[in-house]
């Protein structure tokens, strides 16, 4: 097990060192930079204004100096600075990612406290018209996108309530925090809870068709011990395996969401960096949203060894 | 008897709802105004951006030497009004412009204003000074200026080339703040300091801006309120809705599109909401230096293609205005009369025979029912420039020619017009002032950064000149509407129209006024008050 550990950390890092490399050349290749996009809006160039400012912002040199300038900067922990804001990076981006990571994880929990509890009740309730309707919600939850949900929420609070649940940065009351984020999470989560749905009702039902379920009903076991104790702890792996992609896709799949629901975090950031070419932004968090997305696989693998004792990570 | 006593009870009557109307419009102070704000501006500095978007967040903190009168809807040279001066002259023949300043200000962070922060503002927009702005669009502004001279701490002077009365003009755009010289272009990007009724608190790109009142402003008793919040909403519909359940006290200004006002006054009918003008032209670019629109028939056939009513139906229920370089009247000061524009080739009512006349041009230049041009629009990825260039693409089509929508995004939109890689462009055009010599020197004068078509007439640049010199109103209006005219005939940039956009407020907010001939002037917002 410590080897498969030692194996997969080493990987990680190379698979991070990978992605630097095309974070960084993808970007370039996107026609087009910060001083293009200034002198755009200005609607003029001057020559030699622009020649100053691509020194100034040092994308007038050669890209394997400007990758190893920001690569070895981001294993110091210099993040540069944003072109735009003039700002450190880090300071633009820290207090960002709460909010997106509160918004996901809330997302999350949503997702998994209705998704996992109705696939279950859908499965062991099949052929019901229970089961029917649980499916049309799941499959509203899929069909449905989430920018068109949010506006749907928005247009519906302003007319029957006369309010908008808009972000508020500053929440007084523990309640008002959490108002917050459950109307954009409920939002995003209602796709993400369909999807769960859908896999824990597939997988429970596999499940319940096999022996060790029938045994355990000959052995006298109550319904819900069969559900919940024998047949979810099995089926659980691949409901596992997609919380974990949704976790990892939340972080920087929030765009809609955040950009209906005027929510500034990580994900809207990052769309409006890439748009002014904000290279220090883009870089540094795209490779924030690759550690996250390639700890969560870790973090699911990991789990798949707690939950199925069969598997172990051997030499 | 009786009579007499209804008459005194309505004389009564009368007096009572004149001074509750006098009451009501007290102003008062305090409070919070809190509107949205459309996108992210780049940075904080006035001087080197080019949006509006810059302007409406930060012009509260700044004061001009000049400024237009901020309660007078239409900017003219009779509404231009001492700010930081507090009185000016022309001398020495009207080549030199003399401001007496106004003493005892201080800058926010405490430092006394004098001559040497004028002198060092523009000097650094002239490109003389040492230290320098990244971006410096309005260079340009100030060619006639030969240099400025101060003369102790409270007078300083600009002296000219040669006389160009617009320059009091210029200097009273909301583009024309007053920078200290004791803090660095660098600084004034992310935390501005100014003179202006209001404080930079804070920006959080894509989040917020926020200011705060200035104690210690120099005009007694203003401003009335105690800070601005902008939230930053990219996304239209949510903004709006933000407005309708309340959340803010105004629009983002000319902002609100004609049919999203409807939806405002549907949905919020207490709402205050106003159509105007934004002085901002669409228009075509072509590429004139390159076959086939080397070829001046085509050029013109394609400008008598346009059918402008039908562009403002389409995009602006019939709320835009139709005329050429300068904004047409009554709003605008300068445009041409209507009599004067009709006589201009395409801009005849009668669409029908302008587009048969484009035909014959058409056949005389090789085209035909059989031989159709095939042509790429050119056009930026946003809606108000991508939406006209549809509109232009059908109509060409009935002069035989072939258009099919080129989208460039912005960062590549520049460089493409500047390197000359496209045939037709669809362009937006945005005047600071409402001034011909801000129009006709950044758009038409040869070798002009913002000349994208590279339009060259000496003839016309002359008559630039004289218009610029020329101190009678009147005789420089019909100068001003002979090379309109010229322009226009010789496609230069053929002007399709001239939108118009909204803005609303929520029927508590009072001295708030919308200018109609420039949609970047008007924003000190020192008089205004909220009512609740």
């Amino acid at each position: 097990m410590f080897a498969y550990l030692v194996r997969r950390l080493f990987l990680m890092l190379v698979t991070l060192f990978g992605i630097s490399i095309v974070i960084f050349f993808l970007l370039r290749i996107v026609p087009g930079n910060i001083v293009d996009i200034l002198f755009a809006a200005a609607g003029y160039v001057d020559p030699a204004d622009k020649a100053n400012l691509e020194k100034e912002l040092g994308i007038d040199r050669p890209l394997i100096v400007q990758y190893w300038h920001w690569i070895s900067g981001f294993l110091r922990g210099d993040f540069g600075y944003s072109y735009v804001s003039e700002k450190p990076a880090l300071q633009e981006i820290l207090p960002r990612i709460p909010i997106t990571a509160r918004l996901a994880g809330l997302a999350l929990l949503f997702s998994a406290s209705i998704g996992i509890p109705l696939g279950v009740i859908s499965a062991v309730k099949q052929g019901t018209k229970l089961d029917y309707a649980l499916r049309v919600v799941s499959l509203s939850g899929l069909s449905l996108p989430s920018f068109w949900l949010g506006l749907l929420i928005l247009t519906a609070s302003v007319a029957m309530f006369g309010q908008m649940p808009i972000f508020n940065p500053n929440p007084q009351t523990w309640l008002e925090a959490f108002a917050t984020y459950a109307v954009p999470a409920a939002a995003v989560g209602f796709r993400s809870a369909a999807l769960t749905m859908r896999i824990t009702r597939s997988s429970m039902l596999e499940v319940l068709r096999q022996d060790y379920i029938r045994t355990a009903r000959a052995k006298g076991a109550s319904e819900a011990t069969v559900n919940y104790q024998h047949a979810l702890k099995n089926a659980i792996l691949p409901v596992i395996t997609v919380i974990g992609i949704e976790a990892a896709f939340l972080i920087g799949g929030l765009i809609v969401t955040e950009t209906v629901f005027n929510i500034p975090g990580v994900a809207r950031y990052l769309v409006e960096a890439i748009r002014w070419r904000d290279y220090p932004i883009v870089q540094n968090l795209v490779m924030f949203i690759a550690v996250v997305v390639v700890f969560a696989n870790f973090t699911v693998d990991m789990l798949y060894a707690v939950f199925d004792p069969r598997i172990r990570y051997t030499d | 008897m009786r009579s007499v006593w209804a008459l005194a009870a309505t004389a009564a009557l009368s007096l009572l709802t004149i001074s509750t109307a006098t009451l009501a419009a007290e102003p008062k102070q305090g409070g919070i105004l809190r509107m949205y704000h459309r996108d992210s501006p780049g940075n904080a500095s006035i001087h080197e951006g080019a949006t509006y978007s810059l302007n409406v967040p930060f012009m509260p903190v700044f004061n001009n030497l000049v400024i237009y009168k901020q309660d007078v809807a239409q900017n003219s040279m009779d509404s231009i009004v001492p700010e930081l001066a507090e009185s000016w002259a022309w001398v020495n023949g009207n080549k030199t412009l003399t401001f007496k300043l106004r003493q005892g200000v201080k800058w926010h962070d405490g430092k006394p204003f004098t001559s040497a922060d004028v002198k060092c503002t523009f000097d650094m927009l002239m490109g003389k000074a040492q230290q320098k702005f990244r971006q410096n669009p309005r260079k340009s502004w100030y060619d006639q200026v030969s240099d400025i001279s101060t003369n102790g701490e409270s007078e300083v002077s600009f002296n000219l080339k040669r006389p160009q009365p617009s320059l009091l003009a210029l200097l009273a755009s909301g583009y024309t703040p007053v920078y200290p010289c004791h803090v660095s272009p660098a600084e004034m990007r992310t935390h501005p300091i100014g003179t202006g009724p209001f404080k930079f608190v804070e920006f959080k790109a894509n989040e917020s801006i926020k200011l705060t009142r200035n104690p210690d402003y120099w005009r007694k008793g203003r401003p009335y309120l105690d800070g601005i919040e902008l939230t930053i909403i990219p996304n239209r519909s949510t903004a709006i809705l933000a407005f309708v359940a309340g959340k803010f006290d105004m629009t983002f200004p000319t902002e609100v599109t004609i049919p999203l006002v409807r939806d405002v006054k549907q949905q919020a009918p207490n709402a205050i909401c106003e159509i105007a003008p934004t002085n901002v032209s669409t228009n075509i670019i072509v590429n004139s230096s390159s076959p086939p629109f080397d070829n001046v028939d085509i050029r013109r056939a394609m400008a008598m293609a346009l059918d402008r009513k039908a562009f403002i139906s389409i995009m602006f229920e019939g709320q835009g205005d139709i005329g050429g370089t300068m904004l047409p009247p009554p709003n605008g000061l300068w445009g041409m009369p209507k009599e004067m524009l009709e006589t201009i080739p395409g801009y005849g009512p009668d669409v029908k025979a302008n587009r048969e006349e484009a035909k014959k041009l058409m056949q005389k230049a090789g085209y035909g029912p059989d031989k159709h041009l095939a042509v790429k629009v050119s056009t930026r990825n946003i809606p108000i420039y991508r939406d006209p260039a549809v509109i232009l693409i059908d109509q060409l089509k009935t002069i035989y020619i072939d258009g099919e929508v080129d989208v460039v995004e912005t960062a590549n939109w520049f460089p493409k017009v500047a390197r000359k890689d496209y045939m037709i462009g669809l362009n937006l055009t945005g005047n600071a002032v409402d001034d011909p010599d801000q129009s006709f020197y950044e758009n038409y004068s040869c070798g002009s950064e913002r000349n994208y078509t590279n339009y060259c007439n000496k003839e016309i640049e002359k008559l630039f000149d004289v218009q610029s010199q020329e101190t009678n109103i009147e005789k420089r209006k019909k100068l001003v509407w002979d090379i309109d005219k010229k322009l226009q005939e010789d496609v230069a940039r053929p002007i399709v129209f001239h939108s118009r956009m909204g803005s609303c407020w929520q029927p508590y907010v009072k001295g708030l006024t919308v200018m109609t001939n420039s949609s970047y002037n008007g924003y000190r917002y020192e008089d205004v008050w909220l009512d609740k």
